[in-house]
């Protein structure tokens, strides 16, 4: 590339640059005005900003600019305005008993309000987004409780967890009479047919007949003569349509081999007992009862 | 067949002296090649006197009265509801109309309104031309206004002319400043103005002033006192030429018979000056004055035709008529007509006016479908609104006696001005029970109670025993009923395939 002498272009009658690529030379048209303005007001606002925001590094510091601002204290002022803000709702949660919340319809509908967003937040990953429960885990929108569905029930499963490892947790062990050896295959089957006969469906009449005195002494004690179940003990109701690990003979059979028991967390180790209450409120109100 | 109406070549800087066109001035700029900006030719536009002169003055008058007044007209009503006629309250999401008031989602009626504002420019435009721009758009009447103001200041055509071409003095200085500032001053009012349209007029006036009104007022303040000082001191007709959609959309609506401002070119050529007691024999009216040219706001020569910077404001048909009066001719070389007119008479045959034709049946059509629908759906309009929200997570419930529940999300909107008891009741499977949390007895219907314009979200639970249920999905319809009005909604109650008989 040369010098050259900068020269009309015949065609358009613009200048050209003077510099020739392989033969193609440039125009020399101006920017567009309207786009040179906003070049130079970007420059003019750049300057402001270094003046006003943060925006030199330094070695271990950087420049704060003159309106000191600060994304972290914003955080931090948001969250205190929060606080300020549920201040006075919050309050009431905290003094108010379980059964005053439930029958005060403003204070109710804070709990509600408070509850749903913690339990969409804690609760939803295993019981479900709108508390439906799923395979091993609780169906929290019917009349059916393994451990109580009063609200001071829902509250203490809440606080304390079950199986949690709390002091204080909800505990009971349903044997796994196949793995540990307590029972024989066969009787383990006889023992499926008479609890699919209990929930009023049918079954073997001679596998029924073989496991009446088995399920009087491996199972009543827990599950009742009747199969009704405990909520003292956790133990579920066997005559109703609700299973936790599922109803056709296979789970059932699965079940008495291998007695699951799932872990609810103790959320007191986590949130207020104002929140709990908030929760055990919403819970209440969404399910059967 | 075309024909050519002969226009004799407007005249050169050259040949005369006389005014021209500021249109003619840039295009005879640019053709010398005078660099890729195109600088604007300033315009003065010379007072002018007449029929449309007079109703442009009131078309002015009218619309900016119209402008300032609106906001200061009171409406009582209830409660703490705002007590101004017309308020678009975007803090408590209402637009307020005298009796009518709209909810964010009845949107719809802005947009039947500003679809059927659409119609009727496209009929208006298609008979009488753009009327709408030349009298009534804001663009216009500001510009205008600024004219009036400017020529206070500095004087008329002439004086103004000179008045820019001398060096600075004091007479200069004070009566630029003076414009200046009352351009600024009309600005400023008119920007404050339009906030008063979103707040409380006579709360917002004393605040604004002692620095307590919200921010978004001075900003909107601020900001069309800025624009109104520019488009309408600054670029004019600049505005309507290079940044308004419509002079390119009206080519659309325009057609031969569509009234428009004319030089009735088949009268007026060949043009030329005229002598005192000089035969008018073959020639024509036109003595070239060039008064269309310096009264024009645009900066256009009719007499080149229709084109896309005319906004129709007739000004130049009044200075024309002065003229003609003077030149002791008939009233009209300029004036509202069409081009198939023009063209009818040079060819000697008989002129005929279409108002009714196609393009304006379809408008008038297109305009009365929509004010129709929009009256219809303005009637059917009901104080109360109910939405139902089905759970669908879980979508039904088991209860232990193996009857099924579904859960409901009922919104209901009560838009009236006072509080309204609502029953509750529920249709399509029987029995069913109805819950809702905080009640803790179950029964056929429910009550609520809905405070004026407010929206009241309710859970309902729906109990239905299984051997009710004779499909896993059933039409069912909640209905609420109030004293004086009602509202029904279908949704659907499931329950399984294993659930259902």
């Amino acid at each position: 590339m040369t010098d050259h002498v900068p020269e009309k272009d015949a065609h358009s009658g613009v200048d050209t640059t003077g510099h020739e690529w392989d033969g193609i030379r440039e125009l020399d048209n101006p920017l567009p005005r309207w786009w040179l303005w906003v070049f130079y007001a970007c420059i003019a606002f750049s300057i402001g900003y270094w003046v006003l925001m943060p925006a030199w590094p330094g070695l271990n510091n950087y420049s704060h600019g003159l309106l000191g601002q600060s994304d972290r204290a914003q955080v931090d002022q948001a969250i205190k305005d929060l606080a300020a803000v549920r201040g006075a709702g919050a309050a009431k949660l905290k003094t108010a008993t379980l059964a005053q919340i439930a029958s005060d319809p403003q204070l109710q509908a804070s709990a509600l309000q408070v509850g749903g967003s913690i339990f969409g937040d804690n609760c939803a990953t295993c019981h479900g987004a709108g508390g439906g429960g799923g395979k091993g885990y609780p169906n929290l929108r019917d009349d059916v409780w393994l451990w109580g569905g009063t609200l001071e029930d829902i509250q203490q499963t809440l606080t304390y967890g079950i199986r949690s490892g709390d002091d204080q947790a909800r505990i009971s062990q349903m044997p796994a009479f196949g793995k540990d050896g307590l029972l024989q295959a066969p009787q383990i089957a006889d023992l499926t047919e008479y609890v699919v006969s209990k929930s009023g469906r049918q079954a073997s009449p001679a596998a029924v007949a073989r496991a009446t005195p088995v399920f009087a002494e491996q199972c009543a004690s827990c599950h009742g003569v009747e199969g009704k179940g405990a909520q003292a003990l956790g133990a579920p109701d066997l005559t109703d349509g609700d299973w936790l690990y599922g109803s056709d003979r296979a789970s059932i059979n699965g079940q008495i081999q291998n007695g699951r028991g799932g872990v609810m967390p103790a959320w007191g180790q986590r949130f207020s007992p104002e929140t709990i209450k908030a929760i055990a409120v919403y819970i209440h109100a969404n399910s059967g009862q | 067949m075309t024909v050519v109406i002969d226009r004799t070549t407007p005249p050169s800087a050259a040949k005369s002296p006389g005014p021209v066109s500021a249109a003619a001035l840039a295009r005879r700029k640019a053709g010398q090649g005078g660099g890729l900006y195109q600088k604007r030719p300033p315009i003065y536009p010379k007072l002018v006197h007449g029929k449309w002169r007079t109703i442009k003055w009131a078309m002015l008058i009218a619309t900016l009265a119209v402008y300032y007044v609106v906001p200061w007209i009171r409406w009582t009503r209830p409660g703490e509801l705002p007590d101004q006629a017309v308020l678009v309250d975007f803090t408590g999401r209402r637009f307020y109309f005298f009796f009518i008031q709209l909810w964010p989602q009845e949107v719809y009626f802005i947009t039947g309104l500003l679809v059927m504002g659409a119609l009727a420019l496209f009929l208006v435009t298609a008979l009488f031309g753009r009327l709408w721009c030349g009298y009534t758009c804001p663009q216009t009447v500001w510009t205008d206004l600024f004219i009036a103001v400017e020529r206070l200041f500095e004087g008329d055509r002439n004086a103004r002319m000179k008045l820019d071409a001398s060096p600075m003095s004091f007479n200069k200085l004070w009566r630029k400043t003076g414009k200046h500032a009352a351009w600024l001053g009309i600005a400023f009012a008119t920007g404050g103005a339009w906030i008063f349209y979103f707040h409380d007029a006579p709360t917002l006036i004393r605040t604004f002033w002692l620095g307590q009104a919200p921010l978004t007022a001075y900003i909107s303040c601020g900001l069309l006192t800025a624009t109104t000082y520019t488009l309408a001191g600054m670029m004019r007709e600049q505005v309507c030429t290079y940044m308004c959609p419509w002079p390119r959309i009206q080519g659309a609506m325009l057609d031969e018979h569509s009234l428009q401002v004319t030089y009735l070119a088949d009268r007026g050529e060949p043009r030329g000056p005229h002598k005192k007691n000089e035969s008018w024999e073959g020639r024509g009216d036109c003595v070239d004055c060039n008064q269309c040219v310096v009264v024009c706001p645009m900066g256009i020569d009719i007499r080149d035709g229709a084109q896309l910077e005319c906004i129709n404001c007739g000004l130049c048909v009044d200075a024309c008529d002065e003229i003609m009066v003077k030149m002791g001719r008939p009233k009209g070389l300029i004036a509202y007509d069409t081009d198939h007119a023009v063209i009818s008479r040079v060819e000697q045959k008989k002129v005929i006016y279409k108002p009714i034709r196609a393009r304006t049946i379809y408008y008038a059509g297109a305009l009365s479908l929509v004010s129709a629908i929009m009256l219809w759906g303005f009637l059917q309009r009901s104080p109360v609104d109910l939405h139902v929200l089905r759970d669908r997570n879980p979508t039904f419930i088991q209860l232990r006696d193996g009857s099924i529940r579904n859960a409901y999300t009922l919104k209901i909107t009560n838009r009236g001005f006072e509080a309204e008891t609502y029953k509750v009741t529920f249709k399509g499977i029987s029995p069913v029970t109805l819950k809702t949390p905080g009640e803790s007895v179950s029964s056929n219907t429910l009550t609520v109670v809905v405070q004026p314009d407010q929206v009241r979200a309710m859970r309902v639970f729906v109990n239905a025993p299984a051997d009710a249920l004779t499909a896993p999905s059933l039409p069912v319809t909640f209905s609420i009923r109030s004293k004086s009005v009602s509202a029904d909604t279908r949704t659907v109650f499931l329950s399984g395939e294993a659930n259902a008989r």
